[in-house]
């Protein structure tokens, strides 16, 4: 299936891209983002902090778990900063 | 009875917005509201040279309304509140601008005073905006703070 994939502040910096549509056989967040972490580079450094990452489905606050489903909008972004 | 939310590059008015948020309702009996801004240094940064000389607001636009929105609704929820605003401002920032409006009326103090507060503690912690501090000493994304999350404890 197709998810559109989004990237926002340290994490879109590091990566150097915003967004991205990404054609994949994951069923949850988890697993795509073991895929893009197997692209290696800035992926498998800036995707690994898990810790750190936050994850967002339908700009809905999502766990590892979460399932995607097809045309899926999924966000990774740091902890936030606003206020 | 509005609960409205703005994500915009220009300033804020507070005296205008809080006469909008009261104008046609002569039940509001307290207003209550806090305005964020850009401090010039941190508590941690000992040299001038770490002086924040702008800041760069990012949002995920749409998911920010969004959320902001499902918040507002849990104060509505939780506290007896009349109306609520919050006006969030992104792009380029310099120390003593204004960076966040929020406002809420109620027919007594108590209740938009922890409003007020817990639509803030939710800002600072769920809402997705990011912060890039410019220095002299070069260019960083400022830190979640605990003391942050450890407010928005409270009200869970």
């Amino acid at each position: 299936m197709k998810v559109h994939v989004l990237y926002f502040a340290s994490v879109r910096e590091a990566l150097g891209i915003g967004s991205e549509t990404i054609d994949t056989q994951a069923q949850n967040v988890d697993e795509l983002r073991s895929e893009l972490i197997a692209k290696g580079g800035q992926y498998a450094e800036v995707l690994s902090h898990t810790r750190v990452l936050k994850t967002a489905l339908n700009q809905d606050m999502c766990t590892a778990s979460t399932l995607l489903t097809e045309g899926c909008e999924l966000a990774f972004f740091p902890p936030v900063t606003g206020g | 009875m509005s609960f409205t939310v703005s994500i915009q590059v220009e300033d804020f008015d507070l005296s205008k917005e809080i006469a909008l948020l009261r104008a046609d309702d002569s039940s509001v009996g307290a207003v209550c509201s806090f305005v964020g801004t850009v401090r010039e240094r941190d508590e941690s940064v000992q040299t001038p040279e770490g002086n924040i000389s702008s800041l760069e607001l990012e949002h995920y636009p749409g998911m920010t309304e969004r959320s902001i929105q499902q918040f507002m609704q849990s104060a509505r929820e939780r506290f007896n509140i009349n109306a609520a605003r919050v006006v969030h401002r992104i792009g380029l920032l310099l120390p003593k601008d204004q960076i966040v409006l929020v406002a809420v009326t109620s027919a007594h103090r108590g209740e938009s005073f922890r409003a007020c507060e817990y639509l803030m503690d939710y800002l600072k912690t769920q809402a997705p905006f990011w912060k890039k501090e410019q220095t002299a000493l070069g260019a960083r994304w400022v830190d979640a703070r605990v003391s942050d999350e450890q407010a928005m404890a409270r009200w869970v």
